[in-house]
């Protein structure tokens, strides 16, 4: 197996595709594995639902948050959900606009992992403001208090880069759904799913004048949402880096943070579509060769992730500044040296392992990668919350943060939350795009 | 455009004696009615193909006979298809450009009306048009408003959602969003003659040829 495998197994036909992919959804009978799967994450879902309420009714103080770590892990989960989603616009916008055409039988399953990570993220910021039931105060409304929002503030920014990047993904994602709603249509057998997707497919019929303005906005879409999800992630890091806390305010945030984003979400891809291309039997459609280019784009990106962590002490040592040097000692020295050697050894050393092809073409291997690599990203953004704000400048201000088990609930039933979207996605939406897929055939090869 | 007016079609009423189909088949949808005295009004011959070559050869020959209301049907994008036809510009680019345009000017209006206008407020002795600090929010206002643009303009120029199409009723069309390629000639062409098209359809490799019922 190598990097020339085919993008799609070469026995495939029209037909064959849209009877593969639609049967998974009309006709395949559910598993018990999936049900199974299903449960689990429903229950996890149930404890988010509990955190959540527990919270609204006693209030912040349930989570380990206070002076000095008033942002601890659910701001922490805020960006390492949010940077899982880049991944799946990554694959579907910008591999478009490259022309990689490995990306069309993943970038459906991207795409929805990016809305449902979205949705975990959405709700972190929302749930730290203590008072969320006034959450629509970040709208600029006009309102009796006669006031507006601080739009000088990057916490400003963050409600309309997140805000739009979950609509601009919603659409990119239903748009890109459409064709394969109308073969769903045709292809259901009973009343209630052709009535379902017939209403969603809204008649679409496959004609030329159509597709061609449809590749056109799909086209325009992908043009959109590229330099989107880059200003989404540079928004959220100047979260961090407008501040002047030691260790946030500095140039190298906007592009770290994204190759970070980029980084964690291909993890991510990886960490799911493995399983679930064995489980479904998709090995025909996601082929090796998707394998090896996520592990070179994780490799890759992995480097840039490792760039930064040099330039930021490296930053801390050439600013000169004593609280810049005192944070990198810490960082390193300090209480939470622990977390900041781990996140070398997961997101550093870990994929280095990803230069030689043999790992790449152990699955398993590279499941463990993908594993250790989402938990390394986890920990760097625990050393950025964390040891920047329990030591900033005053010592007599100095504190220590530990998240309570309430911070874990919430954390843990996030992802129970986006498991139950994925099965549900997974059971009852095509998660391989069947009109792409017709499209990278040999025989779609206009012959005359 | 598919023009789905019932009230015009070029060929409505005529009687089955002014072509006498030469062939047998699905394609004598009138022939099924030799006793209505007026056939249902016609939206168009469509015929069905195996490949996207021949469909493709079939549109452009069909459009070099000089017909242009006609129409392909695909399950997947095929771009020879459209030019094939015809049909090679959309406005939906200058569509996105003005939405992107206009949602850019309202965000950055936005907050220089309610930062400036309405409730100046100094911050750190920052001027009250702070634009540079007004960009992120700018831009993505530009990509909201393009986006939304591209989607519902697409769906606009699309006339979608549309739950009911003539072309539905062909027999075999549910082929369509799998592995069947169709070419309709629409009955509002001004050179559709019924027969004509039907024996042109025929010479293309065509699998069938059948009406299709307004």
């Amino acid at each position: 197996m190598h990097s020339t495998a085919p993008v799609i197994d070469p026995g495939m036909t029209f037909a064959s595709v849209t009877d593969k992919i639609s049967s998974i959804v009309l006709k395949r009978k559910t598993s018990l594995a999936w049900f199974f799967g299903f449960a689990i994450s429903f229950a996890l879902f149930q404890l988010m639902l509990l955190a959540i309420t527990n919270l609204v009714f006693v209030g912040i103080g349930l989570w380990g948050v206070n002076v000095p770590v008033a942002w601890g892990i659910d701001i922490l989960n805020f960006v390492w959900w949010i940077g899982i989603g880049h991944a799946g616009t990554l694959i579907s916008a910008i591999l478009l606009l490259l022309r990689q055409r490995w990306r069309t039988s993943i970038n459906r399953f991207a795409e929805a992992m990016t809305l449902f990570a979205v949705a975990q993220a959405g709700m972190y910021p929302i749930f730290h403001l203590g008072r969320p039931w006034l959450m629509y105060w970040l709208f600029p409304y006009p309102n009796t208090m006669g006031i507006w929002p601080q739009f000088r503030s990057p916490l400003m920014w963050d409600v309309f880069a997140v805000s739009t990047y979950a609509t601009v993904s919603a659409m990119f994602w239903f748009v890109g759904l459409i064709p394969d709603f109308a073969t769903l249509r045709d292809r259901a057998r009973s009343k209630p799913f052709q009535l379902l997707y017939g209403m969603l497919a809204m008649g679409w019929r496959g004609s030329a004048r159509h597709w061609h303005r449809y590749e056109m906005a799909y086209l325009l879409l992908a043009g959109l949402a590229t330099p989107l999800v880059l200003s989404v992630h540079t928004i959220v890091s100047f979260d961090f880096a407008v501040g002047i806390i030691p260790g946030w305010h500095a140039t190298i945030f906007p592009p770290y943070f994204v190759a970070g984003a980029i980084y964690a979400g291909f993890a991510m891809v990886l960490l799911l579509t493995i399983p679930l291309r064995r489980f479904y039997g998709l090995e025909g459609f996601i082929t090796m060769r998707h394998m090896h280019n996520m592990a070179k784009v994780m490799l890759a990106t992995g480097l840039i992730v490792g760039y930064g962590y040099i330039v930021e002490a490296f930053f801390g040592w050439y600013s000169g500044n004593r609280y810049e040097r005192f944070m990198i000692w810490n960082r390193m020295h300090g209480p939470y040296s622990l977390y900041y050697w781990a996140l070398i050894l997961c997101n550093i050393i870990t994929p280095q392992f990803l230069w030689w092809k043999k790992v790449r073409s152990n699955l398993l291997a590279l499941w463990i990668i993908s594993f250790i690599v989402s938990i390394g990203m986890w920990l760097e953004r625990f050393v950025i919350v964390v040891t920047s704000l329990h030591r900033d400048y005053l010592p007599s201000s100095w504190g220590m943060y530990q998240p309570t088990v309430w911070d874990w609930s919430m954390f843990i039933g996030t992802i129970g939350f986006f498991f139950t979207l994925l099965f549900l996605f997974i059971r009852f939406l095509p998660m391989i795009s069947i009109f792409e897929m017709r499209t990278i055939l040999p025989s779609a090869e206009v012959e005359e | 455009m598919p023009n789905d007016d019932p009230e015009n079609p070029r060929h409505g009423g005529g009687d089955e004696p002014e072509h006498p189909s030469p062939l047998s088949g699905p394609i004598a949808s009138h022939a099924q009615h030799p006793h209505r005295r007026h056939a249902p009004p016609l939206y168009g011959v469509i015929a069905e193909f195996d490949t996207p070559g021949d469909l493709v050869h079939a549109a452009r020959k069909v459009y070099e006979q000089g017909y242009r209301r006609i129409n392909g049907y695909s399950p997947y994008p095929i771009e020879e298809l459209s030019e094939a036809i015809g049909f090679t510009h959309t406005s939906l680019p200058l569509i996105v450009f003005i939405g992107g345009v206009l949602g850019g000017l309202a965000g950055f209006g936005m907050q220089y009306y309610m930062e400036v206008i309405d409730y100046p407020l100094n911050v750190g002795g920052k001027p009250y048009n702070s634009w540079p600090a007004f960009i992120p929010i700018t831009f993505e206002c530009i990509v909201l408003a393009a986006a939304f643009s591209a989607v519902l303009g697409m769906l606009i120029l699309n006339k979608l959602p549309q739950p009911y199409h003539p072309v539905f009723n062909v027999p075999n069309f549910a082929m369509a969003t799998r592995d069947r390629f169709f070419l309709a000639v629409e009955a509002n062409d001004p050179k559709f003659d019924h027969a004509k098209v039907v024996l042109m359809l025929r010479d293309l490799n065509a699998l069938e040829v059948s009406d299709v019922e307004v």
